[in-house]
């Protein structure tokens, strides 16, 4: 059997060629980030530092059952055997992992949404995830994380007569022990990378989904993320499982305050689809960037891998990605089921000094698979952008199928765009496509938009959101509205 | 209404228009004719504002004000309206969209109220009727994948719906078949008004058969050589450019040269 390899590597740059009026372009003014206030809120976190009594007190302080300690201990001595990746295309100052808090939590946790600090329901409601009654009325479920533990999960009632269970991980070790054991780590092995191991370690809360079988969830659920205490990590873990012939969409949203230090953000998504079930996940991130010279900013560093375990089952990824001063984040399926479906769309927006590579896998092991990757990648100011991606074709995957479309937008001539496509197939009945292009917002577009009356910003705007629709259109409706304005906000400045 | 004079225009150091001279007023049709390389072109870039173009002497001033002073898109919400040559695509911006968001920015910064999408809706079905366009073209992205034809033909749509008091109209017979001509030529006609110029520039007489202007001008190295009624695109068509060329410049300096 031949075994196909190709790597491409396709460097483009955008250099002091535009044409004339593009030169102002570039400098960046201020940029608003409006999700960059602290609360303040008194917290317990344990003192800077990793060694093993750390990993056993953050697992003691979530009562967790002997097996799960022992877990996080073999993950933790493990990633001791581990070095950080070096192989993205991003300039990262060396991470002190002691100097980190690895737990963090408001004091008076609370037992039900009804008792949570009203300051923490403030908080959420600035950021405009309802997590009272009243708002509720939105229709959407909503588990929301600050810092290191889940503080509420909205509609739990309405969502269990249906059997759908929905809850932070914590609750799920506690409740649901034989699930979390059953699929915790099946998907991202505990020894998986590095960053993996480090969350496998200390992850501390996230969300568990479990839809039953041949359960149509009758909502879209939602996490809402946030850090907020200085010195601290965020480790979340979340773990969706859709059985036979189950549905459901799934959104999280994540913010930080501004802040002139890096923060650290490890998380692992975890996602399982049996037969005939679809999971469609989508992400809008939104971590604080950093200011325009690269100060401060989260470093996110994510393990996202979707299973689909069963014949016929669906995986879609969607995600926009405007903050975070580094992000390193693969969403990947792993499409074992014959007839099995894997998708990913992504827009990935750098601006000023951020970083990002980012991409995806899509592993083709059962037969008549199909995958689809749309991604997007928006530079400015002096952002670098990489899309690196692999498609890979096992042996057995006859009749695999996939179609591959990357776009780069460039606006203004410090920032870059990078593309590395790897494709790998060792099934010769593979169809495997791959499409690619980079563009500059041209002066042509900007001046016909304002030869019409429609103001520079404005002209780029949307420019950028007519570049990014075939991916918002994946969007639920809602959030299409927020990742659309989410692009405008991380773009003020970049023309002027 | 706008009165340009004496106006010299360097691109990319070349001097391209060389003291040019022009008074319009509300209801005329002004006619700018001239051979390749004329400055035909510069001089709607100029007037509509596109960076890149210097302007070294002289002065443009419409409806009182230096026109030259003022931003793209602060001309276009003061009425001018350039149809490009060459239209460009906006990749999955829909077209609807783009106008909404167009005639509401001209009408904020004018003061007016904007048009939610029943009212501007509206607005497109009339002037759709008027234009004999396809509701089709509505829903696509600006220019995209648009035929030449398509392309000039959207550029009249977003004259007619922008109601410009001064439109520019660059060569837009070109690339056109009859039909498309004559749709182009019935776009304009209608909205012929004793409150609105057209400046219509055109390589070939045979766009003026259909818009019938009220001046030609003849337009040769960047100044305006010969200026008469509708008759002068006539001869011109008979006699070529040479005929200019011979009666205006020293010999050897012949206007198409450029």
């Amino acid at each position: 059997m031949a075994t196909e390899r190709i790597q491409m590597e396709n460097e483009l740059r955008n250099r002091g060629d535009a044409p004339a009026g593009n030169e102002a372009v570039v400098e960046a003014l201020n940029r608003r980030y409006s999700a960059g206030f602290v609360t303040d809120i008194e917290s317990e976190s344990l003192p800077p530092g990793l060694n093993e009594d750390v990993v056993r007190a953050i697992s003691a302080r979530k009562q967790e059952p002997e097996w799960l300690t022992e877990w996080r201990l073999k993950a933790y001595r493990h990633w001791l055997t581990m070095t950080p990746p070096h192989w993205a295309k991003l300039d990262i100052e060396p991470i002190d992992f002691q100097a980190i808090s690895y737990y963090s939590q408001p004091k008076n946790r609370p037992k039900s949404l009804d008792e949570v600090d009203p300051k923490l329901l403030e908080t959420y409601d600035k950021l405009g995830v309802p997590l009272h009654e009243r708002a509720r009325l939105a229709g959407v479920a909503v588990d929301a994380v600050f810092d290191s533990v889940s503080v509420g999960t909205t509609f739990r009632k309405e969502l269990a007569e249906a059997g759908v269970i929905f809850c932070s991980i914590s609750e799920a070790v506690r409740e649901h022990p034989e699930l979390v054991q059953k699929y915790l780590g099946s998907v991202v092995p505990p020894g998986d990378n590095y960053f993996a191991a480090l969350n496998s370690a200390v992850f501390s809360d996230g969300s568990f989904v479990f839809v039953p079988k041949g359960v149509r969830c009758p909502m879209e659920l939602s996490t809402y993320f946030r850090i907020n205490a200085r010195d601290t990590g965020q480790f979340e873990r979340t773990l969706l499982i859709a059985e036979e012939g189950a549905s459901v969409s799934y959104l999280e949203g994540c913010t930080a305050p501004m802040r002139d230090e890096n923060q650290l953000h490890a998380a692992v998504v975890e996602l399982v689809a049996l037969d005939d079930a679809n999971i469609k996940y989508s992400t809008v991130q939104n971590w604080y960037p950093g200011d325009e010279n690269g100060v401060g900013g989260i470093y996110n560093f994510v393990t996202k891998r979707g299973d689909c375990r069963g014949a016929r089952s669906k995986i879609s990824w969607t995600q926009v990605e405007t903050g975070s001063a580094i992000t390193w984040k693969y969403p990947s399926c792993v499409l074992r089921g014959d007839d099995s479906v894997g998708e990913f769309n992504s827009v990935a927006l750098t601006h000023h000094r951020q970083q990002a590579d980012t991409g995806t896998k899509m592993i083709h092991i059962g037969r008549n698979t199909k995958s689809k990757i749309v991604s997007k990648g928006i530079s400015a100011g002096r952002g670098q952008n990489t899309y690196r991606g692999l498609v890979k074709v096992e042996k057995g995957a006859e009749g695999a199928r996939n179609y591959t479309q990357c776009d780069s937008l460039l606006i203004g001539k410090k920032c870059g765009a990078h593309t590395f496509p790897y494709i790998e197939v060792k099934n010769p009945g593979a169809i495997v496509e791959h499409e690619a292009t980079t563009s500059k917002i041209s002066d042509d577009q900007l001046f016909y938009c304002r030869s019409r009356g429609i103001g520079e910003e404005d002209a780029v705007s949307m420019i950028v959101d007519g570049f990014c629709k075939q991916v918002f259109k994946e969007l639920p409706m809602e959030f299409a509205v927020e990742a659309k304005k989410l692009l405008e906000v991380s773009l003020e400045g970049a023309v002027g | 209404m706008l009165k340009i004079e004496n106006l010299h225009v360097r691109v990319a150091g070349k001097e391209i228009l060389k003291g040019l001279s022009l008074d319009v007023k509300a209801g005329e049709v002004h006619a700018i004719m001239g051979p390749n390389g004329a400055g035909k072109s510069t001089l709607g870039n100029v007037l509509a504002g596109r960076e890149g173009y210097e302007v070294t002497q002289g002065s443009v001033v419409f409806e009182g004000r230096n026109l030259l002073d003022l931003e793209p898109e602060q001309r276009a919400a003061e009425g001018v309206f350039l149809a490009f040559q060459y239209p460009v695509e906006i990749p999955g911006v829909n077209n609807t969209y783009f106008l909404r968001a167009a005639l509401n920015a001209q009408r904020k910064h004018r003061g007016e109220a904007e048009l939610d999408s029943m009212q501007f809706l509206k607005r497109v079905r009339e002037k759709l009727a008027v234009l004999h366009l396809k509701d089709e073209l509505l829903h696509r992205a600006v220019n995209e994948g648009f035929s030449g034809g398509e392309k000039k033909r959207n550029e009249i749509f977003q004259m007619a719906l922008l109601e410009p008091r001064l439109a520019i109209l660059d060569e837009t017979d070109s690339g056109l078949d009859i039909d498309a001509l004559k749709m182009v030529a019935d776009g304009v006609n209608a909205m012929r008004s004793p409150e609105r110029a057209f400046l219509v520039v055109t390589h070939y007489q045979r766009l003026l058969d259909y818009i019938v202007p009220d001046f030609v001008h003849v337009l040769a190295d960047g100044v305006i050589v010969e200026s008469g009624d509708a008759g002068l695109a006539h001869k011109l068509e008979e006699h070529g450019y040479a005929w200019i060329a011979e009666r205006h410049l020293p010999a050897g300096a012949g206007a198409g040269a450029a």
